[in-house]
């Protein structure tokens, strides 16, 4: 088909994106069949992954065999800061957990392998090793999420009800470009992997709990420096009917969308920026 | 015992290259700690003396996981891996060959890799946590000699169990599952999620007896000074007693284990 003359670049960049899409889900299909080889070894580790997620809220539950609230929230409140938190980060752990690995391929140099091959290096790289037992996670978040819906007596209006679904899928795309920017900042300091887990898991952690628990600088970093409180502090607050930190107008609640957009566009541009700096090691 | 040592400095000297490695979990050290104070804080805040700790015990306690999380390996990132990969490809065949004990061998690895990460991911974390809130360490040095020897301690129980679960590779070939399990036990029975005096009940009787309470508990609360004079002994004769157990574990599990061993040729 010819190009037109006026608009060649959209059409290239959806071409890419349906190639990339394409590549990773052929990478991803064969990474299942992989894992499906050792079946007892899958089923244990996606019940692992199940547990480990499941531990966080345990402890939370702990803590609440102790108390009635924590720095002013009840359980069913912080069951639906975990829940939204965890989905979210969840979805995002799925699509793009492997991100984490590229230091290590630059370091070892099958980076350059991804490289030669006719698809997009990013699909390549957040495809490889995909993990199905990361549904785990995600049923776990959702579990939480479904039970912090029924025991909280909310007045439910049209508009609380969409922020729940828009609260998961844009949380999931801030943790998303979360991962790539961690993993462009991985061409420059090779083994710093911990340093992107410490803002996705981290990150996951934190938005676990209310943001009154938190000092106000820590609250500030994590609205304005790096957006995690669009993920669910800012959406869940407005559902909840709490007041928000830092006295910020309750309209922020709707927009995370436009916060993951961006966060997605920088990622995007920042992993563009690491490739192109990009030397093999030549091994 | 010359060889066990060079090897116990190979394995200081290999986790001590990756420097940008170690600075990087620092840095996730640190931002867990942070987060972790801050969710103690909450809950001391509501019910001061929770567990018998105090506020600023408390935070010292959340400290004390983040800085021997890697040393006492609570969630693996040990030799574990790389004996699996031995069993799975073979090149078990060559260790068993070696004129040294297999599982002293990789005890002694791995002594070095726990020395590397106390002073490495161990140290500068717990400094950032004195520096940012009130913790209570002792500031003389007898208290700091028998918590480092209760970690120590810690180390072989940790090693002990680990080693298990690595060897069940020769059975199930891929150990990932195992070694996850292990790991969570790791986690959750250690008190890295949360002191184990926290925990109700029978649950926390149970948490108080198994192993994995030599890894965390036990060297927190001899650094808080909950344990001195028998209650000091009691704990190290608790820790010696799983490590002694768990390692005979580990070697019949590894007779039996080296019996099933066809090298294959090539």
């Amino acid at each position: 088909m010819p190009r037109t003359a006026g608009h060649p670049r959209p059409a290239a960049h959806l071409h890419t994106l349906r190639s990339g899409l394409r590549a990773y889900g052929l990478i991803a299909a064969m990474w299942m069949r992989s894992t499906m080889t050792y079946r007892a070894s899958f089923a244990m580790t996606a019940l692992a992954n199940l547990a480990a997620t499941s531990f966080d809220f345990v402890v939370i539950l702990l803590m609440f065999a102790h108390v009635d609230t924590l720095a002013g929230y009840g359980l069913p409140e912080i069951a639906l800061l975990y829940g939204s938190a965890g989905t979210a980060f969840g979805l995002a752990d799925l699509a793009m957990g492997s991100m984490d690995r590229l230091g290590r391929r630059v370091r070892d140099g099958t980076l350059d392998t991804l490289l030669v091959r006719p698809a997009p290096v990013l699909a390549q790289v957040a495809a490889d090793r995909f993990a199905l037992r990361r549904l785990g996670r995600i049923t776990q978040g959702l579990l939480v999420l479904g039970y912090a819906l029924l025991a909280l007596d909310i007045a439910w209006t049209p508009l609380k009800a969409a922020v729940v679904p828009m609260m998961l899928l844009s949380g999931a795309a801030i943790f998303a470009a979360v991962f790539v920017a961690g993993a462009a900042f991985q061409f420059v300091a090779q083994d710093a992997a911990e340093v992107q887990n410490s803002l996705t898991y981290g990150g996951n952690t934190l938005l676990q709990y209310p943001p009154t628990v938190f000092a106000k600088d820590l609250v500030r970093g994590v609205t304005f420096v790096v957006p995690l409180a669009f993920v669910n502090w800012l959406p869940a607050l407005y559902v909840l009917g709490r007041p928000y930190p830092l006295d910020l107008p309750r309209w922020l609640a709707f927009t995370p969308p436009l916060v993951a957009a961006a966060c997605c566009a920088l990622a995007g541009a920042a992993w563009r920026a690491g490739l192109r700096t990009y030397r093999s090691t030549g091994s | 015992m010359r060889l066990y040592a060079v090897v116990a400095a190979g394995g200081f000297r290999r986790y001590a290259t990756y420097r940008v490695a170690t600075a990087a979990g620092v840095f996730t050290n640190t931002v867990f700690g942070f987060i972790m104070a801050y969710a103690y804080i909450a809950l001391w805040d509501e019910r001061p003396q929770l567990g018998g700790y105090d506020l600023s015990q408390a935070v010292t306690f959340v400290w004390l996981g983040q800085a021997l999380l890697m040393t006492c390996a609570m969630m693996g990132g040990g030799f574990e891996d790389e004996l699996i990969e031995r069993i799975r490809t073979g090149d078990i065949a060559i260790d068993l060959y070696r004129p040294a004990d297999l599982q002293l061998w990789w005890l002694a690895g791995d002594l070095g890799r726990a020395a590397f990460h106390l002073l490495g991911r161990g140290v500068v974390p717990l400094l950032l946590g004195a520096l940012a809130f009130d913790l209570a360490l002792p500031a003389s040095p007898l208290p700091w000699l028998a918590f480092l020897t209760a970690v120590l301690l810690g180390v072989v129980v940790s090693f002990a169990l680990r080693y298990l679960a690595a060897l069940s590779a020769f059975w199930l070939m891929d150990g990932a599952g195992v070694l996850q399990v292990t790991w969570l036990a790791g986690l959750f029975f250690s008190g890295m999620l949360l002191p184990l005096t926290l925990f109700p009940g029978a649950l926390g009787e149970l948490a108080r007896l198994l192993p994995w309470s030599s890894l965390l508990q036990i060297p927190a609360d001899v650094l808080l000074g909950k344990r001195t004079g028998w209650g000091l002994v009691h704990a190290y004769a608790f820790q010696l007693g799983w490590a002694a157990a768990l390692l005979a574990a580990g070697r019949l599990l590894q007779s039996a284990a080296t019996r099933r061993v066809v090298v294959q040729g090539g």
